[in-house]
């Protein structure tokens, strides 16, 4: 029988029916110290600490703090240490504040290139589905799951259901992956992929560059999704040749297995045309709440709706270009890579941030700030009036001292607009590092696709 | 976990749809390293919004797609310190359903129209042995996974039986692991 690529990771990890191995389990610090307390108290170990890798990246102030001790915040502080002294009594690499490979912990496995097509990965993080862009099976997980996983390597799991969304035709000019995805959120709503793993494919989706893979499966998980996946291909292959943690060479005949049967059957299919997709910004509190660059805020069609233009202080009917901004980040680990820095910084070169605007750059670890430094980026975004920080989750949450002041309006690269995400009463506008960069610039949106790039 | 068979009481409805974890407790809570004690953060923001009101009863009744967002344990944490043991909704976040069955907290999917219907009551009675939800003189039966549902109704601590069953998984890692990277390594 043809089968999809999930059934075939699937099963490759059923240790028995419901009880599913996990190949690789990454731990940050927020949602481990709790599971750490519990095997300690309940005299366990830690099964498998050479398919466990740890980093610190939501607490981590960007500013070149190098040492937990230099947390300010004590809480944060105190998060970051837990993790170290767990990490270090368990046995589980870290990479800490400090190291030059910490970073976000779902930009650091494909770097590292730990993560490989075909594992299993979870982690105590929704975002997760990161990681399915090289073909994996990758989902968040709770506290309890992430205690379960340290103790057993297992999970129990019921299979998910299995979605594919195909995208005809390719993607217009300054259209990207993170459009794509905005754009497919608006179209099957934050609720529509509960209860499934979903298999983007199509030529749209082949000729994205590994990284823009990455910012739509990261997004799977505002569609409702549990776990994105890409079938792995010579874009996969060549992203990992030569990373750390990658086999030499790579095993391309092995891998190119790892795709859906024709004929295999989904639960649910969806097709999108992609060359009918503009650049997207977000209007309201949910990522599905989003409109074409040159399209208006529309009038609300649910008491969540209006709730959501109270809140973002928009009237219905207002033009998206001008809406005017105060702050932007580029960053989070929808859109840090090399690749969207690079994006961002075409967008920027020779031209000034805004008067109005307050504009930063984060990294989305410390190899692609070393990366980026190294191609001059930093510069670029420092002559411009960027500031230019250290690597970390920074304002996509604000755990850190990276946050929006109340009513504050913020073009951002993240992944989500909710109520209060980015600080207290602060107002998010999800968009493409492209998008946002020119937003920095203009003081307000702009569509992209009539910005004219320096020579 | 405490076993779960049956949940009765008075109702408190929260009429929103696609509440997000950072709205049931907000990031600055989760610095926190315990596990106990988010009830008083409970929906931070959203709690001083003039009109606000809902109370600590065992029973949730709210709008579809609950607990979307962040995979934050947190969120149940704070739901069930505040008091609550069970929650209906026509539909849950995945990562939520699956983090309040890991700690007890009940959560039922029942038909929109019959949660519009719950929310015009002031008690309800949830009994997941039978797997139906009583109110207004009525029985309206609901669905839970077989298998969350007998852990759920036995309170059984999953980290506990599969450590049971260590032998399955050390043979399937002999025989069927995959060769992948070994983090120690690096
Ligand atoms: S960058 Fe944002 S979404 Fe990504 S892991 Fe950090 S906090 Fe979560």
């Amino acid at each position: 029988m043809p089968k999809t690529l999930l059934d075939k990771i699937w099963e490759a990890h059923e240790v028995a029916p419901g009880l599913l191995y996990i190949d690789l389990h990454l731990v940050h610090e927020v949602t481990s110290p709790q599971a750490f307390d519990a095997l300690r108290l309940a005299g366990r170990t830690l099964r498998r600490p050479d398919r466990t890798l740890a980093t610190a990246d939501h607490n981590v102030p960007t500013d070149g703090s190098n040492r937990a001790a230099q947390i300010r915040d004590q809480l944060s502080r105190v998060q970051v240490e837990t993790l170290e002294r767990n990490c270090r009594e368990f046995g589980v690499p870290l990479y800490s504040i400090g190291s030059e490979r910490q970073g976000i912990v779902h930009v650091i496995g494909p770097e590292l290139g730990v993560t490989q097509p075909g594992m299993t990965i979870v982690c105590g993080d929704s975002h997760t589905a990161t990681h399915g862009a090289l073909g994996a099976l990758a989902f968040g997980i709770g506290t309890s799951e992430v205690e379960h996983v340290l103790a057993t390597q297992t999970l129990q799991q019921q299979k998910p259901k299995a979605m594919r969304i195909s995208y005809g035709g390719e993607l217009g000019f300054g259209v990207t992956a993170k459009d794509l995805i905005l754009g497919t959120i608006g179209r099957i709503g934050v609720e529509g992929g509960v209860g499934y793993a979903i298999e983007y494919a199509g030529p749209a989706i082949e000729s994205l560059s590994m990284e823009g893979r990455m910012t739509v499966c990261n997004m799977t998980i505002e569609g409702g999704g549990r776990a994105g996946m890409i079938a792995p291909d010579e874009t996969t292959f060549r992203w990992l040749d030569g990373r750390p943690a990658a086999p030499a060479p790579v095993p391309r005949e092995g891998w190119t297995e790892l795709r859906t049967d024709e004929g295999a059957s989904f639960d649910s299919e969806v097709e999108i045309d992609a060359s009918a997709l503009s650049p997207q910004v977000t209007w309201g509190t949910t990522p599905g709440m989003v409109a074409p660059v040159s399209g208006a805020v529309p009038e609300p069609a649910s008491e969540g709706e209006e709730r959501a233009l109270v809140y973002m202080d928009l009237e219905p009917g207002t033009p998206i270009e001008g809406i005017e901004l105060d702050r932007v980040f580029i960053g989070s680990c929808t859109n840090s890579r090399i690749g969207d820095l690079r994006a961002a910084a075409r967008v920027v070169e020779g031209r000034r941030v805004s008067e109005r605007v307050s504009a930063m750059v984060v990294p989305g670890s410390q190899q692609v700030k070393a990366q980026a430094e190294a191609e001059g980026l930093d510069e670029v975004f420092r002559r411009a009036g960027f500031d230019w920080r250290s690597a970390g989750c920074s304002m996509c949450l604000g755990m850190n001292p990276d946050t929006l002041e109340p009513g504050e309006r913020c073009a951002s690269t993240s992944n989500r607009n909710f109520e209060g995400r980015q600080g207290r009463g602060g107002r998010s506008h999800l968009v493409s590092p492209e998008m946002a960069a020119a937003a920095a610039v203009a003081g307000r949106f702009v569509d992209i696709r009539e910005w004219e790039v320096a020579a | 976990m405490n076993a779960i068979t049956v949940i009765a009481g008075n109702i408190s409805v929260l009429r929103r749809s696609d509440v997000d974890t950072d709205q049931i407790i907000p990031k600055q809570f989760l610095k926190r390293v315990e596990r106990t004690g988010f009830g008083q953060y409970l929906f931070y923001d959203w709690a001083k919004e003039p009109g606000w009101d809902l109370d600590p009863n065992p029973i949730l009744v709210t709008g579809r797609n609950f607990g979307c967002g962040s995979s934050r344990e947190h969120a149940p944490w704070a739901l069930e310190d505040f008091g609550f043991k069970a929650i209906v909704s026509p539909s849950f976040a995945d990562i939520f359903y699956s983090n309040c069955t890991k700690i007890g907290l009940l959560p039922v999917i029942l038909p929109e129209e019959e949660v519009e219907a719950l929310m015009g009551e002031t008690s309800a009675r949830v009994d997941l042995e039978e797997q139906v939800v009583s109110f207004g003189g009525r029985e309206v039966r609901f669905e839970t996974d077989p298998e969350i549902r007998r852990r759920l109704l036995a309170g059984l601590d999953d980290v506990g039986i599969t450590m049971q069953r260590g032998e399955e998984i050390t043979a399937y890692e002999r025989e069927r692991e995959r060769s992948g990277p070994v983090t120690t390594a690096l």
